[in-house]
């Protein structure tokens, strides 16, 4: 296949999240909302607070990243483009693929630029915060190719929030947990070649199985 | 112009939770026909169609198609923040058509309103917009569900002229239609 449907899909892609402006804004917001109302609840002590931060941002993301994930692929099935992206388009995976990595190029690359400033707020030490938002990058990417999965899978079940997260959520585990390590122990660590593992990996089964369901969801 | 068949479908059958929408359905489609699918809401037009353009998979039967075809579905595939025009150059990036898309929008009626999104169109313009991607690539099946939907008087002879072109051309229609034809049909499939 040549490569202008998937250039096309990329633009579309922006497009999309372009025109839904708020919608974008709706995870940063999210990310940095729990990010900032953690220390309220955990209480002032800055030592905890500074053990916990790296946590609390890799959850914060994790929750995040599915709050749009929802309409990514809801939207060309009720409209009826998902129909002529699966006739015309050459690869339905690869197109899924790319609408997935736009998505986090939109909605989860911000919240890496957004980490040195509430990892600040939370008293992350500066040395960890090269490793962390290395792991959020790595870990954001993983979690939204999982989240397309789930989200392909229920792209034909109306408010599929719920569905989405009990889903996805079994699958971000590995990620979540090599992440949280990779974070305290740096890039020397097993755990970072397990976060490169964990994110190879989701590279190369999940858009196939989100081109799978949404063949399934098409019919 | 060749008798060749552009679309074949053998035995077709569908089924609709425990229910057969239907069974042994042979279509075939060759150079200047019109084929029509008729039938009542529900009775499977459009699930035939869908086969027909290999959206969904046979319960039975087999579809083959030697010719590349366009789809048209009852959902137009626009998306509201879309124009008309940047919808079109769109689907002209992806399929790598280098139609101009100023001329197509002309003769399809849709000068004005081109650069409008389509959340602002009316259903009419909308389904003008779908019409005419059929112009961004000769192909030589068109697989059209109920096309004339929404269409005013003036846009329904237009897509039937589109229509009797294409015939002429060699190509080959499938379309599912209610109520009656403004068209003359080659052939009919009641289901």
């Amino acid at each position: 296949m040549s490569a202008s449907p998937l250039v096309s899909a990329f633009r579309s892609s922006l497009s999309e999240a372009w025109a839904n402006g708020a919608g974008l804004l709706l995870p940063l917001g999210f990310f940095a909302g729990t990010a900032i109302l953690v220390p309220f609840t955990l209480g002032p002590e800055a030592d905890l607070l500074s053990r916990v931060g790296p946590g609390i941002l890799w959850l914060a993301l994790a929750l995040s990243s599915m709050v749009t994930l929802e309409r990514v692929f809801q939207a060309d099935l009720q409209d009826g483009a998902l129909d002529l992206w699966l006739l015309d388009s050459g690869s339905i995976s690869m197109v899924a693929a790319i609408k997935t990595l736009t998505h986090w190029l939109v909605s989860g690359f911000p919240l890496v630029l957004l980490t040195p400033l509430l990892g600040y707020g939370l008293g992350v030490p500066a040395a960890k915060m090269g490793p962390a938002m290395l792991g959020y990058a790595m870990g954001g990417l993983v979690f939204f190719l999982w989240g397309g999965v789930a989200a392909a899978l229920s792209a034909s079940v109306a408010r599929a929030g719920l569905l989405i997260a009990l889903l996805a959520l079994p699958l971000y585990v590995p990620a979540l947990i090599f992440g949280v390590q990779m974070v305290e122990a740096g890039f020397d660590s097993p755990s970072f070649l397990f976060l490169c593992a964990t994110m190879l990996f989701a590279l190369g089964v999940a858009p196939a199985a989100m081109g799978a369901a949404l063949r399934l969801a098409a019919e | 112009m060749n008798d060749a068949v552009l679309l074949r479908g053998s035995d077709l059958g569908a089924i609709r939770g425990e229910r057969v929408l239907y069974r042994g359905v042979c279509v075939s489609a060759a150079a200047g026909d019109l084929i029509l699918l008729r039938g009542a809401n529900g009775s499977g037009k459009t699930t035939l169609l869908r086969q027909l353009a290999g959206l969904s998979e046979p319960q039975s039967g087999t579809v083959e198609r030697p010719a590349p075809h366009h789809w048209i579905g009852h959902t137009n595939g626009l998306k509201a923040y879309e124009t008309p025009r940047s919808h079109l150059t769109h689907w002209a990036r992806v399929w790598g058509s280098e139609a101009s898309i100023s001329e197509i929008l002309s003769e399809i009626g849709l000068s004005r309103p081109a650069d409008v999104p389509c959340r602002l169109l009316s259903a009419g313009q909308k389904r003008r917009t779908a019409l005419a991607r059929l112009k961004l690539e000769p192909r030589r099946v068109w697989l059209l569900d109920e096309p004339f939907n929404a269409l005013d008087t003036d846009g329904q002879v237009q897509l039937t002229a589109m229509i009797e072109s294409h015939r002429a051309a060699g190509g080959a229609v499938l379309a599912a239609l209610h109520g009656t034809a403004p068209i003359d049909a080659t052939r009919e499939i009641t289901l």
